[in-house]
């Protein structure tokens, strides 16, 4: 999700950093592309509007930071106002009421109320410990009451009987009072889907909500829904009263406008993300991040706690400090394919890193995917230990060698030591000369002084926007040009700014040559060091 | 919807907005033609004499738009009945947001720029599409730039645009005798209504007096396989399934087999919902296919992508993918009956071209309608 968004923005940013000067018509034009990116990616006109207007109001009458150029401060309120509208921090469910706390699930038919239902009901029983009872109230499609009694047996969650022929107001009575003498801690009642022009079923779930009470009532929608979301929202909200947003789907390849509009029209918060088929595959929503992760400002924060989570700290700290030392061998690049593959892969690491956006879609076109750090991996377990520490010594025979025993091809060895040759030059450069490090991130256009303002955030958001800041792709532009040529070519993609133009070398050939793409692993696998990365910059 | 709402906005924008709450208030309004039919469709229920006649109305109707001018009213006779007046009360959300923000935009007004913009602003609320909005705009602006121009005229091109993109899809879904059975395999993503339009579509050649069967493919969701089963003996029709998490592509396998031992005309088989952009579940639909055509080299005859009406943008890439890896061959758009205004159809048929089916309006068994391009852009333009 928000993906294609931030593909769009990125490319309009593309065309505002690095100007000396902006004109009033070089804002129009890049709100009015704003515009176009937000409303293709299915965000609601209004909300547009809104947005636009407030950003383009605050670029104009916007103090100029010095060393701070314009069309910074342009991305930036961006970045601001995505975050206000958005909402600033997350909002978990909140269960501080006296049990039975009643969860009352709404929305369309097809949003995903009833999955919806078992995963909450699953992450409350094993997360949180509680003791939860599933109810369905949704008479009218078949089945679907025998739907969530299934999915209670799977996810270990009670239901409450199936009793044939009740109205969804007497099971939802039945219900709570069988939470109440059982002593559970958490109802959730499981709605039908329900299209809000139906009068009807509307006066339902209102007559439900003022039967029970719920502490939560949360609209389940469709992160894949189009300018529809709003009214939906909308409906929903002045008749039942909602307390909160689930949107499902939200692994699919939408671009996730509905969040916005949603969010943006009832002021109610998004709570939690259905990213996937399995019971504990729901998310937390967490504003900050989102807004980064749709401006291709990546989602760092992500990015590290998955680190934190999946990588061994100790060879982590070994490799930060050859990397000093600036040796790079096989066996270091061995490592960090094992450490990118325990982090998702290729896609799962990207995605989270600023500025990369783009080269995604390209890396998926051009094949670079996980089979091929699997197939990397294995030509280095293929070789002798020494070989390992000197791959100088790598000649024709070993090569052949190594291919056999890794089922892999002479060039494809070629091309992981060429790859490996100018990880290692970036290495020892980085190596030799620690204050190229400082120069990078004196490069980097907007100090942590020009972001934290604007919105209100505490003070961890304000650090991380600064983190995010210092992390600016733009910034690659600034560096010294003789590191950027060890960067892979089109990392700031300036020329992938034009859509579909691609990277000629890249997603044309079929298999590519790679040197462009050489660094790739070794940038992923730098990036667990990206604490004491930031460490040394203060 | 508050009248906070409304007031917040001014000048065009609260014309535009503004006038939106009305038919909101309004919707009681086409709620009661809706529910007038659902008491006749009881009555005659089982009659497709009543059927075949909205056909034939409609058939009357669809080429009365061909010519430039028309008389404003003639497709919302209040005396409709029957999936017709389910249409238009289901579209009539969309067509009353439509019109009234356009006759807001054009009475009393030039055609300038801004016009045009906030022309194409609607179209693109509607889920339209910047495509083919943009060629509808620029439609309209060619040669009334700067004239004044009637709402009316605005709506006859609307009508006329939306129908001549719509017009060459819509195409219903042909049983062909010669297969048996006429197998159709029916996908899309989770939630998009897949078992509920299989259920209707087995009441439709059931009542055309069709021997359908049905295969129970989604194998996943929990309580899927009961779902169609009641869907089944609603319709009388026999659905064959197998255990919860068995394989779908086995079971398709043996489905076929039996419908060809029972000589049935149609077999209809149903699969799990997948995000299209899960390559392991896009290549068991492949594999699906794949077994099938063991059996019967010409099968699957149609693959129908079942399209959510409230689907924003994303639509067009699910048509992509799907089409891609399982060859769909028509749409289904479902959940017409809500405030979903389906634009993206026009968007859908603009890039495509692929054949639409049907449209579902309703929870009920007859709410499967055949798709009706002139209806659909009369009724979205409100002539």
């Amino acid at each position: 999700m928000f993906q294609s968004l931030s593909d769009r923005l990125s490319g309009v940013f593309d065309k505002l950093r690095g100007r000396g000067a902006l004109s009033e018509s070089d804002v129009s034009d890049a709100m009015r592309e704003v515009r176009r990116a937000l409303l293709e990616a299915d965000v609601a006109l209004d909300v547009v509007r809104d947005f636009t207007e407030k950003v383009k109001a605050k670029a104009v009458g916007a103090e100029v930071v010095r060393s701070v150029k314009p069309g910074q401060m342009v991305v930036k309120i961006v970045n601001d106002e995505l975050v206000a509208m958005l909402g600033s921090t997350a909002e978990p469910i909140d269960l501080a009421a006296v049990p039975p706390v009643g969860i009352l699930m709404v929305g369309l038919q097809g949003s995903g109320k009833t999955t919806t239902t078992a995963k909450i009901g699953y992450r409350l029983t094993n997360r949180d410990r509680k003791k939860v009872l599933m109810a369905s109230l949704d008479t009218r499609r078949p089945a679907a009451q025998e739907q969530l009694r299934v999915l209670g047996e799977q996810t270990n969650v009670a239901t409450l009987p199936i009793v044939a022929g009740e109205s969804p107001v007497q099971i939802a009575r039945r219900a709570q009072e069988v939470a109440k003498i059982g002593g559970y801690d958490v109802v959730i009642f499981d709605t039908a889907g329900r299209v809000t022009v139906d009068e009807e079923l509307m006066d339902e779930v209102a007559e439900v909500k003022r039967l029970v009470g719920p502490h939560e009532v949360l609209l389940v929608a469709d992160s894949l829904t189009g300018q529809d979301a709003v009214t939906t929202a909308k409906a929903f909200d002045a008749r039942v009263g909602i307390t909160g947003i689930v949107l499902t789907r939200a692994d699919g390849d939408g671009r996730g406008g509905a969040a916005l509009s949603m969010r943006a029209v009832t002021g109610k918060p998004i709570k939690l993300l259905g990213v996937g088929e399995k019971w504990d595959a729901l998310e937390e929503f967490d504003p900050a991040r989102i807004a980064g992760r749709i401006l291709g400002m990546g989602d760092i924060v992500g990015l590290v706690e998955k680190a934190a989570q999946t990588i061994d700290m100790a060879k982590a700290q070994q490799i930060a400090e050859k990397m000093q030392k600036g040796i790079f061998d096989l066996d270091d690049l061995g490592d960090q394919i094992k450490q990118m593959q325990r982090m998702g892969g290729m896609g799962g690491v990207m995605g989270m890193m600023p500025g990369v956006g783009k080269m995604k879609d390209q890396l998926a076109a051009s094949g670079m995917d996980d089979k091929m750090l699997k197939r990397q991996h294995a030509i280095i377990t293929s070789m002798t230990p020494k070989e390992r520490r000197h791959p100088k010594l790598l000649d024709a025979k070993r090569k052949r060698r190594i291919a056999a025993g890794s089922g892999t091809k002479v060039e494809e060895i070629n091309r992981l030591l060429k790859q490996h040759r100018q990880m290692a030059d970036m290495m020892k450069m980085m190596g030799k000369n620690p204050s190229m490090l400082k120069k990078m991130a004196g490069a980097m256009g907007m100090g942590g002084a020009g972001m934290g303002g604007g919105a209100p955030t505490d003070a961890e958001m304000a650090k991380m926007q600064a983190e995010l800041a210092k992390l600016d792709p733009k910034a690659l532009e600034q560096l010294p040009p003789e590191l950027r040529d060890m960067l892979p070519k089109d990392f700031p993609a300036q020329g992938a700014a034009s859509k579909g133009g691609g990277v000629p070398g890249l997603a044309g050939a079929p298999k590519p040559g790679l040197p462009g793409l050489g660094g790739l692993p070794g940038l992923g696998g730098g990036f667990p060091k990206f604490p004491s990365f930031s460490g040394k910059k203060k | 919807m508050t009248d906070k709402d409304a007031q917040k906005k001014s000048g065009i924008l609260g014309r535009l907005f503004g006038r939106k709450e009305t038919p909101a208030a309004e919707a009681q309004a086409p709620k009661l033609p809706q529910e007038a039919p659902d008491s006749l469709t009881l009555e005659g229920g089982d009659a497709p004499a009543g059927v075949a006649a909205e056909v034939a109305v409609s058939a009357v109707l669809a080429p009365a738009p061909v010519a430039a001018r028309i008389e404003p009213e003639p497709a919302t006779p209040p005396a409709k009945k029957g999936w017709l007046s389910r249409l238009t009360a289901g579209l009539a959300k969309t067509s009353s947001k439509l019109s009234d923000g356009i006759t807001g935009i054009f009475t009393k007004r030039k055609l300038d720029a801004d016009t045009l913009d906030d022309l194409e602003d609607l179209l693109i609320q509607s889920d339209l599409g910047l495509e083919t909005t943009k060629r509808i705009t620029d439609t309209i602006s060619k040669g009334r730039f700067e004239k004044g121009i009637a709402p009316d005229d605005v709506r006859q091109i609307l009508s006329q645009e939306v129908a001549r993109v719509l017009r060459p899809v819509a195409k219903p879904l042909v049983i062909d005798p010669a297969h048996k059975p006429h197998v159709v395999l029916v996908v899309g993503v989770n939630g998009s209504g897949k078992t509920t339009t299989i259920g209707k579509l087995a009441a439709q050649y059931k009542r055309d007096g069709l021997s359908a069967m049905i295969a129970a493919g989604d194998t996943f969701r929990a309580a899927a396989i009961d779902q169609l089963k009641v869907w089944g003996e609603r319709t009388n029709t026999p659905v064959i399934a197998r255990e919860v998490g068995a394989d779908s592509s086995g079971l398709a396998y043996d489905a076929l087999q039996q419908a060809r031992d029972a000589h049935a005309d149609v077999l209809l088989l149903d699969t799990a919902g997948r995000l299209q952009n899960k390559q392991a579940l896009m290549d068991e639909l492949e594999k699906i296919i794949r077994v099938i055509r063991k059996l019967d080299s010409s099968a699957p005859h149609d693959v129908i992508l079942v399209l959510d009406a409230t689907t924003g943008q994303n639509a067009l890439s699910q048509v992509e993918v799907f089409r891609q890896r399982a060859g769909v061959s028509g749409l289904v758009m479902t959940k017409l009956d809500g405030t979903a205004r389906g634009g993206i159809l026009v968007a859908i048929a603009a890039k495509f071209a692929l054949p639409v089916h049907a449209i579902g309006v309703g929870e009920g068994i007859d709410d499967l309608a055949p798709f009706d391009p002139d209806d659909f852009a009369r009724t979205i333009a409100q002539l």
